[in-house]
């Protein structure tokens, strides 16, 4: 062979690989597995163990404070205590340790005077208290109407918020940047690199469509070939893998910790993490329709969304990058009172 | 049986690697060579072995056999037989005998006194199978993250080992294979249509020449790469395509556990536009 040409080609090999190797952000093995299926089917979990050391350190989860003393008054019988809607069948002492607890999680830095007037505690003058009321009842009704998602884990306040005041991983309808409109328009929400759907050029807000009620996420076809009947267009499969791999982000877990890619819709070929999975969606849609939107006229507008929406959750709110939240370890066993049904 | 005119020009002694004299002689039409017999062996009982292992499975349907590597949890270390060990002395048997193979195009070569243009050539799909059931399993720790041999299994793991990192179509080395595919399959198709066009011509035509194929592509885009220089850019289009393959391949995982589309957040962060 001319030699001209096989050092050609060695040489613009070797500058494609050398262009990659310098101006990106690889990674270098030693890398951990986790086999996800039977072996050979390609279901793997490759972890690198030194990012993933990073990820541990920003998810643990605090100490617990110790159990309250318990003085035998209830709060709603105490004259102390007045405008207590949520919280009136706790002891006195238990109530107290929570509202710590809450400050601890939620608003370190800014204490109790986030939520409470300090002339008089029980004002609702602040809307963050009204906002706090409501979330308490949205913790009561994940720890004990959503256990198919949580199971016995449960959630507390600190799961999404995490010292943040609003949670860091929350959700807007997603209308993208201005754009034109009727005839001209050509962006049909998506082909930007969009960190809501894993820096894909996928629908960048699959969250107005899919996590609302009655929402159809399953596109996949269920014959081998084309039928009649019209499946799911392009763009409907676009905002399901956008979902889908906002999960995987969420979760920090790649599509077959649940699925089996040769046919994503069967349960029979997908891994039980699957089943909470399909409650999480429920879960999160029941809870920003039952609570984030009755919250609509109680945030200020500079809480609401572009559009003038609410906050609401994904996966992310409370996962965070790991496929159980805090990996795994309960705060809700050692604060009772959230897994209560709301009274 | 019988030789065709040219054919004794070409049968001459020497130009062996290995064993001298020893296999440097012809069965029929074919030259035998140390590396003929080491590619027999090889295949035969690598093929022996996939149909044993296909008799101890569930199935005959030739589509659904599976012969799949071990379990992650065996290391590179041996497994049993049927749990992975199968799979293990297949792909032994399956690297011996394509690289038998490759040596012998080379001793062919040799005696021709042609460059090696065949052996380099097939290197690459050698490498490119290596790659993906040694060199990639070496670099995560594990034969089990070698592909299985069955016609609809490996479609399976290449799937699933696509949807590990989310969207493979982000894969960047992906991306330069595919391109090189479809432009070799391009190169070929303009190839195969200009020589088809020239050699049957309309009736009382006489067939056309490499002058009438260059002036085609002169004509319509400027520019002809002529009658040599075609094979040369579709052999370098064609062993791109295969060698970006195995990068694309080797780099998730051991250099790449995320989604791909992330990897692009370098672009992102170029300091012109962040």
């Amino acid at each position: 062979m001319n030699m001209k040409y096989g050092l050609a080609f060695i040489a613009v090999a070797a500058g494609a690989l050398l262009a990659m190797a310098t101006l990106m952000h690889w990674e270098r093995p030693p890398m951990a597995s986790t086999q996800l299926g039977p072996r050979g089917v390609g279901m793997v979990w490759t972890q690198n163990p030194r990012t993933e050391a990073i990820v541990k350190s920003k998810n643990i989860a605090p100490e617990s404070d110790p159990p309250a003393q318990l003085s035998g008054i209830k709060v709603k019988d105490s004259p102390d205590y007045q405008n207590v809607k949520v919280l009136g069948d706790l002891d006195v002492e238990e109530f107290n340790r929570l509202m710590g607890a809450i400050t601890n999680w939620v608003a370190p830095d800014e204490g109790c005077t986030y939520c409470h007037n300090p002339e008089n505690m029980a004002d609702d003058g602040l809307y963050t208290k009204v906002v706090a009321r409501r979330m308490l009842q949205m913790t009561r009704q994940i720890n004990t109407m959503w256990t198919p998602h949580v199971q016995q884990t449960g959630v507390t306040c600190y799961t999404c918020h995490r010292g943040n005041p609003v949670p860091a991983n929350i959700w807007f309808k997603n209308d993208g940047p201005p754009h034109a409109a009727g005839m001209s328009a050509s962006r049909q929400g998506e082909g930007l690199a969009s960190k809501s759907v894993g820096m894909t050029s996928l629908p960048y807000d699959p969250f107005t469509t899919l996590l609302a009620k009655g929402a159809q996420i399953r596109v996949d076809g269920t014959t081998a070939l084309p039928t009649d009947k019209p499946g799911a267009s392009i763009h409907d499969t676009e905002v399901t893998y956008g979902l889908m791999i906002h999960m995987s982000e969420a979760l920090g877990v790649n599509c077959t910790f649940c699925h089996n890619s040769r046919q994503f819709a069967s349960w029979s070929e997908s891994r039980p993490q699957r089943v909470p999975a399909w409650h999480g969606l429920r879960m999160v849609t029941d809870l920003n329709e039952t609570f984030m939107a009755s919250l609509q006229g109680t945030f200020p507008k500079n809480r609401l969304g572009p559009s003038g929406d609410v906050a609401k959750i994904n996966c992310a709110t409370c996962h965070q990058g790991v496929n159980k939240p805090l990996y795994g370890v309960s705060m809700a066993k050692d604060y009772p009172e959230l897994r209560v049904a709301n009274p | 049986m019988a030789m065709l005119s040219f054919e004794k020009k070409y049968r001459v002694r020497g130009g062996t690697l290995i064993g001298g004299d020893l296999f440097d002689f012809w069965m029929g039409p074919f030259y035998v060579g140390f590396f003929g017999v080491l590619t027999i062996f090889f295949a035969a009982l690598g093929t022996a072995l996939i149909i044993y292992a296909a008799s101890q499975g569930p199935t005959w349907n030739i589509f659904q056999i599976n012969i799949a590597p071990p379990d992650l949890k065996y290391g590179l270390g041996m497994a049993p037989l049927k749990e992975g060990g199968f799979w293990q002395v297949i792909t032994v048997c399956a690297i011996g005998s394509f690289v038998s193979w490759a040596l012998r195009e080379v001793e062919i070569c040799r005696k021709l006194g042609i460059g090696y243009h065949v052996p380099f050539a097939f290197s690459f799909a050698i490498g490119a199978y290596v790659t993906l059931v040694v060199v990639r399993p070496i670099l995560l720790g594990a034969w089990g993250h070698g592909f299985p041999y069955g016609i609809i299994s490996h479609l399976d793991w290449v799937s699933n080992v696509g949807y590990q990192y989310l969207h493979f179509h982000y894969n960047p080395a992906h991306m330069i294979a595919v391109s090189l595919f479809f432009t070799t399959t391009m190169a070929l198709g303009l190839h195969g249509s200009l020589v088809l066009s020239a050699t049957n011509p309309q009736k009382g035509e006489p067939v056309k020449t490499a002058e009438h194929e260059n002036s085609f592509f002169r004509d319509t885009i400027g520019y002809s790469i002529g009658t040599l220089g075609i094979h040369r850019l579709g052999l370098f289009l064609a062993l791109g395509a295969v060698f970006f393959s195995a990068v694309c391949i080797v780099i998730s995982g051991p250099l790449w556990t995320k989604g791909w589309p992330e990897w692009w957040n370098w672009w992102l962060d170029l300091p012109i536009w962040s």
